[in-house]
């Protein structure tokens, strides 16, 4: 365990952490708006990355590619928004739940169906060149990539949230509907707008996912998807900051975990044994404020 | 009350031994025998969840790890230990049963969405566990189980299932349990031990989930780390709500249709499982309560009962 070795698990933890944040990042927003965790989420995922591999085989760029595949999942998410959970708006959470899960089985497989299950093998649209920072540490060209997108992602996020109307829009929707409703604001279309937000960016996730690990299939939203959700979680779910830090929090760990010999199958366990414990002591995540109930 | 408790039981065991005629006379063949213990184990999942999620309002959505550590233990003891079926059986139930009170009394402190998520990770934790585990197989699992179930032993172990599961729902402990469900603070108020009660309706629901992990361990040969993941979990809620929360006969008859369904589909896997998601949306669209609400079937006689005297105290005066 030299020191170059733990820079070079931190920069590959940071770099499929910030993959995770990008995805968890529709989940907290979701959540923070209409508390549904939008189990469909990791499928607007896959959906994203099959966009960009089709664009990418019709001989777009990589800019094309992840704009095309943010366009297409916002989209997609405005529907199942729309179709799925609007007229849920009022129902016990747990049939919104389960719709949810209904239609994640459904993106599944009408991808199964219309796309094949078998994986594709991702075009090359960026070329892979390993740089050397230091010693042993190798950063390569697509890892640079990802952790550009993700940070011109979240400044514009950021940008969204804190500095035009709508943004303001959602964050009194989350902080109080029905006060939001009284003041004017069009509820509906704001969560519309929230659920474009959230899966133009599982979207563009899908993309760099996808030319991370060069190859794509109509299941791989389950796992990322999963994994998105404990980060956002950890972070303290509904909130913005928290899905960042949980995504690479959990990204580090888990790379961290896979180095260790003999224990890279338990990397998924490790995951989930986060997720138990930072529920058992601190439910709300790393963000959260502790909510008094009141009778 | 016990009347229709004896009713009930002399229905289902008439209704057994037209199945069992049945399947001596072959009429039914090996594929309609299948079916039968495919939905005898889905049923006493879907029931042994609805304590649960339905009468106890405890949103759990890891109810494939109990049924694996049911399938699992039992198939250890009697494939490598050599220990006869019904003990076999036991132990695997008993053991789901302390997996359920390990797991309920640090989870139960949370609530809604949260103890949702939380089940969910334990499940898929007990999964990885027998995933890294090669004294069970690992990966490929357990194979080489011995055929001990049958239509005999799947019908007899729902029945005790269901007897069991009503019997505490229309106890004092079950309106505890529902008490908890309608308001948490309300029934602690009222001197209900919130915490005691959740917790017996967790471990109850673990022991029968792992009575339906060794009921099919031993039917079908064979079990694997995978078969018990989080979709499995999925399937078995989709059971409950589908038929009906905190309704036995809604669940009973959800998961009926639903395994029928599945079977009949069988000859279209493409479409299958959209079929199957688009009823499951569309189900929980139109009908968000469930095929039956939180009607039970017990209530029609009551309702019955309850007209006749209505008609006698009317041409009495």
């Amino acid at each position: 365990m030299t020191f170059d070795y733990i820079v070079q698990q931190l920069i590959n933890g940071i770099s499929i952490g910030s993959i995770y944040a990008l995805i968890a990042l529709g989940y907290t927003m979701v959540y923070g708006i209409i508390k549904l965790i939008n189990f469909a989420h990791g499928d607007v995922f896959f959906v994203g990355a099959y966009t960009g591999y089709f664009a990418a085989k019709a001989g777009l760029g990589l800019i094309l590619s992840l704009v095309l595949a943010m366009v297409v999942c916002g989209v997609l998410g405005v529907i199942i928004e729309r179709l799925a959970y609007k007229p849920l708006r009022n129902a016990a959470r747990i049939v919104i739940l389960i719709t949810a899960i209904g239609v994640s089985f459904l993106l599944e497989n009408l991808g199964i169906t219309f796309l094949g299950p078998q994986a594709q093998g991702f075009p090359e649209i960026v070329k892979k060149t390993d740089f050397t920072l230091f010693g042993g540490v190798v950063i390569d060209s697509i890892q640079i990539i990802v952790l550009v997108v993700t940070v011109i992602l979240m400044a514009v996020l950021q940008y969204i949230v804190h500095r035009t109307k709508i943004g303001k829009a959602m964050r009194a929707v989350s902080y109080d509907m029905e006060a939001a409703r009284l003041m004017g604001i069009n509820v509906d279309s704001t969560i519309s707008a929230t659920f474009a937000i959230g899966s133009a960016l599982a979207g563009a996730a899908g993309v760099v996912f996808a030319v991370m690990y060069p190859s794509v299939d109509p299941l791989m939203g389950i796992i990322p998807g999963l994994k998105a959700f404990i980060a956002a979680v950890l972070g303290g779910i509904g909130i913005i900051p928290g899905a960042l830090v949980g995504g690479l929090l959990l990204g580090v760990v888990e790379t961290g975990v896979q180095s260790i010999p003999g224990m890279s199958l338990w990397r998924d366990g490790v995951a989930f044994g986060i997720l138990i414990l930072i529920l058992i002591f601190k439910p709300t995540g790393l963000f959260g404020k502790n909510v008094r109930e009141k009778v | 009350m016990n009347k229709r408790f004896f009713l009930g039981v002399a229905i289902s065991l008439v209704f057994y031994g037209v199945i069992q005629a049945l399947i001596t006379g072959e009429v039914l063949n090996d594929s309609y025998v299948d079916t039968l213990v495919i939905m005898g184990v889905n049923i006493i999942l879907a029931v042994s969840l609805n304590l649960i999620n339905g009468f106890t309002g405890q949103f759990s959505i890891g109810h494939a790890g109990f049924m694996s550590i049911g399938a699992y233990v039992s198939a250890i003891l009697t494939t490598n230990e050599g220990y006869s079926f019904p003990l076999a059986l036991l132990c695997g139930c008993l053991a789901a049963a302390v997996a359920g009170l390990i797991i309920g009394l640090p989870t139960l402190r949370l609530k809604g969405d949260y103890l949702a998520i939380a089940t969910l990770g334990f499940g898929e934790i007990i999964r990885i566990v027998w995933l890294n585990n090669d004294y069970v197989g690992g990966a490929s699992g357990l194979n080489g189980i011995e055929r001990v179930t049958d239509w005999t032993w799947t019908f007899f172990l729902v029945l005790i299932t269901v007897v069991v599961i009503q019997n505490i729902v229309k106890s004092s402990h079950g309106r505890a349990l529902i008490a908890i469900r309608e308001n948490e603070i309300a029934a602690e108020s009222m001197g209900v031990n919130v915490t005691r009660y959740k917790v017996i309706a967790f471990v109850v629901g673990a022991f029968f989930a792992g009575m339906a992990g060794a009921i099919s361990a031993h039917y079908f040969y064979g079990i694997a780390p995978n078969s018990f993941n989080f979709m499995k979990s999925f399937e078995i809620l989709v059971f409950v709500v589908l038929g009906g929360l905190g309704s036995t006969t809604g669940v009973i008859v959800g998961t009926i249709l639903l395994t029928l369904l599945f079977t009949y589909l069988q000859d279209f896997p493409e479409v299958r499982m959209i079929i199957y998601s688009l009823i499951l949306i569309l189900t929980m669209i139109f009908r968000p309560k469930g095929l039956l609400g939180s009607v039970d079937v017990s209530k029609f006689f009551t309702k019955k009962g309850g007209a006749s005297k209505d008609g006698g105290t009317t041409t009495t005066p």
